[in-house]
């Protein structure tokens, strides 16, 4: 019920954006949207409304996170096992 | 998904399953997620077959059409029985209500239309010059989308028949059972791009509990695990972010406000759980004319009885899975579904059946 899929926008026509579903084009209202958006933009649609924008760098971001994440627990392993 | 956003990369996930590893604990630790798109998450991508044998995850109350009180469906069936069209999501057709589902209406000539949208139920609206009701399901993702059209000028034939419900206050009546076993939650991303921390703060942090909010990709659900696991490890339950590219700490302040301008906070009945205080939303009085409790004559709500050897209430509170009910694949199949989980595309007794997922070790 509560699932999203993000979009790109193609276009924007007051409170309706045309965005393109990796292929497949649809409409999205966005009164449901604190932030403008532009062509170019992401933003992420549920029920026909959208209710995120997302910057293309936010999915390396992300990934960042994970490896950040990963890093730090290698780190504290390294640190109890002592010097080898 | 679209591309930039597809995050199913095989070499990070094997990274984070092996810091899931170091940081599981020693005694067994059950994590529960309230959302039916993290289940569907879940088991699409085998992912509990990843967790160590300690480390258990199930879902709870996340499924807003299994949750939606017999009553409410009723209601539907009695105003459809007047000769209005009935507009809702798809899964909510299909779920029993006290004595028929909105399906069975159908087939006896009530005219039941599933819409994606609820700008759909506007456009049916403008179609007819019937009365048109749109039995409005959902959690906090998609109550703001309700309060959308009721604001935006509604034609005068369409009223809304408001079940919408609220995930924090129900994590909360999880924690107040007293087998409840739970050791951290999974968060649900997409109501939290609407409402953000501060409400899970205000719901749960007396219980001290880890609550993580999470994405759906693979990846996203792997992280967030290893986020609570480490809270755990470091006993510093908080609410923390792990999905921040959707969640703003303060969530989505123009969906907030539509909710606010447009619903009260009520207490509501879930099916399975009973009621829980402050989780649900209603119509504030100045749109009782959009309100079909008030434009139609709706009966007295009866008890919720439950359905005989069904286990569904206790799947609904996260105290057994699927397939401990002894109806599971059995009489009860998505084809002939018994109870509620059974139906809804995002119970867990469905997404168990359809992608064979068993308990775990």
């Amino acid at each position: 019920m509560c699932l999203a899929a993000p979009a790109l926008v193609v276009s924007v026509e007051g409170k309706i954006a045309h965005v393109d579903y990796g292929g497949v084009m649809t409409t999205a209202r966005l009164d449901t949207l604190s932030e403008k958006v532009e062509p170019g933009d992401y933003v992420l649609i549920h029920t026909g409304f959208a209710i995120q924008r997302l910057s293309p760098e936010d999915g390396e971001e992300t990934l960042a996170l994970f490896d950040e994440l990963a890093a730090s627990i290698e780190a504290s392993r390294e640190e109890a096992d002592g010097p080898e | 998904m679209t591309e930039p956003f597809r995050l199913t990369d095989p070499d990070r996930a094997k990274t984070l399953t092996e810091a899931i590893s170091l940081l599981a604990p020693a005694d067994p630790v059950k994590i529960v997620h309230v959302c039916g798109t993290h289940e569907v998450a879940i088991a699409h991508n085998g992912l509990r077959r990843l967790l160590p044998e300690t480390v258990t995850i199930l879902e709870g109350p996340g499924c807003p059409v299994c949750v939606t009180p017999a009553s409410d469906i009723d209601a539907a069936i009695a105003i459809a029985r007047t000769g209005a069209i009935v507009c809702s999501f798809g899964d909510m057709i299909r779920v029993p209500g006290g004595r028929a589902s909105l399906e069975e209406a159908r087939s006896e000539g009530c005219d039941i239309r599933t819409i994606l949208s609820a700008s759909d139920a506007v456009r049916h609206a403008k179609d007819t010059d019937r009365e048109v009701v749109f039995f409005a399901v959902g959690f906090e993702t998609t109550a703001p989308m309700t309060a959308a059209i009721v604001l935006d000028d509604p034609p005068e034939n369409l009223s809304v028949l408001a079940s919408h419900k609220l995930i924090p206050p129900a994590m909360g009546a999880l924690l107040d059972l007293p087998d409840h076993g739970i050791g951290g939650y999974l968060a649900p991303g997409h109501v939290s791009t609407i409402i953000g921390l501060k409400p899970y703060r205000e719901a749960l942090d007396r219980y001290r509990i880890p609550v993580v909010i999470g994405g759906f990709e693979p990846l996203d659900i792997l992280y967030a695990l290893a986020l609570i696991l480490r809270q755990i490890a470091d006993g510093t339950p908080k609410v923390e972010n792990a999905y921040p590219r959707a969640v703003d700490d303060g969530g989505n302040p123009a969906a907030l406000r539509l909710i606010d301008e447009v619903f009260e906070i009520t207490d509501a009945a879930w099916r399975g759980i009973g009621t829980i205080p402050s989780s649900g939303l209603v119509l504030r009085e100045r749109f009782e004319s959009i309100d079909a409790r008030k434009r139609f004559d709706i009966p007295e709500a009866g008890p919720d009885e439950g359905i005989p050897g069904c286990r569904c209430p206790e799947v609904l509170t996260a105290r057994a899975v699927p397939s401990d009910c002894p109806l599971f694949g059995r009489r009860c199949t998505p084809l002939t579904p018994v109870g509620p989980c059974m139906v809804g595309a995002e119970g867990a007794c469905s997404i168990w059946f359809r992608y064979g997922e068993r308990r775990t070790p």
